[in-house]
């Protein structure tokens, strides 16, 4: 582990950002072209798009954009409305305006159309971008750091070398005070007693052990299978053993709660985010790709996300960086403009576990120093929210905290029609 | 007498299996760390897995120090560890009377 100095911008809710970004927010997909046409002259800069494309509300979709439109790393939030959508956008306004950001909300239908919305709104990104550039920067230490982890384009180098890695990486941090976030419970399915053991309370294993059994449930239905022939060909022989491979990015510390998407933990530690909707399956796949349970962490107030892959994914995201770890050295070989760390190393002999581990941990707390990821350089800035629905956290999920700054994940409003 | 090859990637000092980090052939002498060496019956891919101690029947087999199932026969060391001596323990949790 080296020494360096972190610096962050302060919000006003105490959260330090690692970037500085104007996110333009389509509520609507009837407004995703303006949205992008805004943002165009403003590429390689820290202008984002993120958005919501269902006409119907969903409060999921309304709390996961509230959360994104309130990151850390997030400065500054011009709002692009066709008009008659049913995104409960003033409610969304203010919810950014309390938070002391500037905010905009267009309505293209009241603007006059196409040309003038954008025309607006790249005036309006002009001045934030003004304005943020003045906002003074304050030091920061690992133990500000919120990370979160996913794996993707897996290959049997993931499991062995590029996870385990992410989980020496997730330890440092942890030992250092950071708060760190694993998920997708349908990937753990065969491990969640062992994941059980490592919880902080019997009560918190036992919701471990139901947050699977969900999952379970739900891929079921689904129709997804979880253990291939393509696994057992990789030397995989159980599917507990193909869980745990996946399970190796959470690391050994003791996993402190449950969160759900677009809530934040409460406190330091290891948390597991539940993506697996709650009730009878309705919206269909938990979630469509890796980029929506990128954006899932995110909104759980991830500053960057660890992604290890081993086929190769070029992926990174709006609002947050994405850390490639690729294990796969021919891969990596062949695609190292789109990887930031290279696990292959711990195939290749040229390095143990601790050391990439400490690599990932050391380039994370870069990101705060400068260092920009292989994907924010290639203007990588994938978005993807979709419908789900949840229920409150139980109680046994979060055992550090009596009451949360905000429990209430809102029952979605069956059928809604306008 | 074949040279010895460092082909085996050991996941936690409990385990009693070990990961190819690449392919290996049959009969190489794989070193593991400082106690010993092992020789490998058959020709293996990356990713597969080789025990480095005796496992007898009904015991775990233990990969990132954690049981990933149960050995269904005696297992030497040295041996692949895969479909034919190894099975889950795991019985899916299922909710009947939701999927109905």
């Amino acid at each position: 582990m080296t020494q360096q100095v972190m610096q962050g911008w302060l919000r006003s809710d105490g959260r330090k950002g690692i970037r500085n970004t104007v996110v333009v927010a389509y509520l609507v997909e009837c407004a995703h072209h303006v949205a992008r046409e805004i943002v165009r002259p403003f590429e390689g800069q820290d202008v984002h798009v993120i958005g919501f494309p269902g006409c119907f509300p969903n409060d999921y979709a309304q709390q996961m954009m509230e959360a994104l439109c309130t990151h850390q790393n997030v400065g500054a939030v011009l709002l692009m409305s066709l008009g008659c959508e049913n995104f409960q956008k003033r409610r969304l306004v203010d919810f950014v305006a309390q938070s002391g950001r500037p905010v905009e909300l267009v309505s293209i239908q009241k603007a006059g159309g196409t040309r003038s919305a954008v025309t607006f709104g790249r005036n309006w990104v002009t001045e934030a971008l003004a304005q943020l550039s003045d906002l003074p920067m304050v030091e920061m230490t690992p133990s500000d750091l919120v990370i979160g982890t996913i794996c993707g384009g897996s290959d049997a180098t993931s499991g062995i070398a590029g996870n385990p890695a992410a989980g020496r990486a997730f330890d440092a941090l942890i030992s250092e005070g950071a708060t760190c976030i694993f998920e997708e419970t349908g990937e753990l399915i065969g491990c969640e007693h062992v994941m059980a053991e490592r919880a902080v309370t019997p009560e918190l294993g036992g919701a471990l052990v139901e947050t699977v059994q969900k999952a379970v449930r739900y891929y079921d239905r689904m129709g997804y299978g979880s253990f291939s022939q393509g696994n057992a060909e990789g030397g995989l022989s159980t599917i507990e053993e193909k869980s745990l491979g996946a399970y190796a990015k959470s690391g050994a510390s003791p996993i402190s709660g449950i969160v759900k998407p677009g809530q934040r933990p409460p406190g330091a530690g290891l948390y597991l985010m539940d993506v697996v909707p709650d009730g009878a399956p309705r919206f269909g796949f938990p979630n469509i790709n890796d980029t929506a349970e990128i954006v899932e962490l995110i909104a759980c107030g991830a500053h960057a996300v660890i992604f290890v892959t081993g086929r190769g994914s070029v992926v990174g995201s709006a609002i947050s960086p994405v850390l490639k770890v690729c294990a796969n050295p021919e891969t990596y070989d062949r695609m190292a403009e789109d990887m930031d760390v290279n696990a292959g190393r711990i195939l290749n002999d040229a390095a143990g576990l601790d050391e990439v581990g400490g690599e990932i941990r050391d380039k994370l707390v870069g990101l705060a120093n400068g260092l920009r990821t292989a994907s924010e350089e290639l203007g990588h800035h994938e978005f993807v929210l979709t419908y789900k629905t949840f229920e409150p956290l139980g109680p046994a999920c979060l055992p550090a905290v009596t009451q949360l700054d905000r429990p209430e994940i809102r029952q979605t409003p069956s059928g809604a029609s306008p | 007498m074949t040279e010895e090859r460092r082909d085996l990637l050991v996941l936690n000092i409990t385990d009693n299996v070990a990961v190819l980090k690449r392919a290996a052939e049959a009969g190489s002498r794989q070193r593991i760390g400082a106690e010993g060496v092992l020789e490998i019956g058959v020709p293996l891919e990356m990713g597969h897995k080789v025990a480095i101690a005796a496992i007898a029947e009904g015991k775990d087999v233990l990969k990132y120090g954690v049981p990933i199932g149960v050995a269904t026969r005696d297992i030497s060391p040295g041996d692949h560890v895969h479909l034919h001596n190894l099975a889950s323990r795991y019985t899916v949790i299922r909710d009947w009377e939701a999927e109905e």
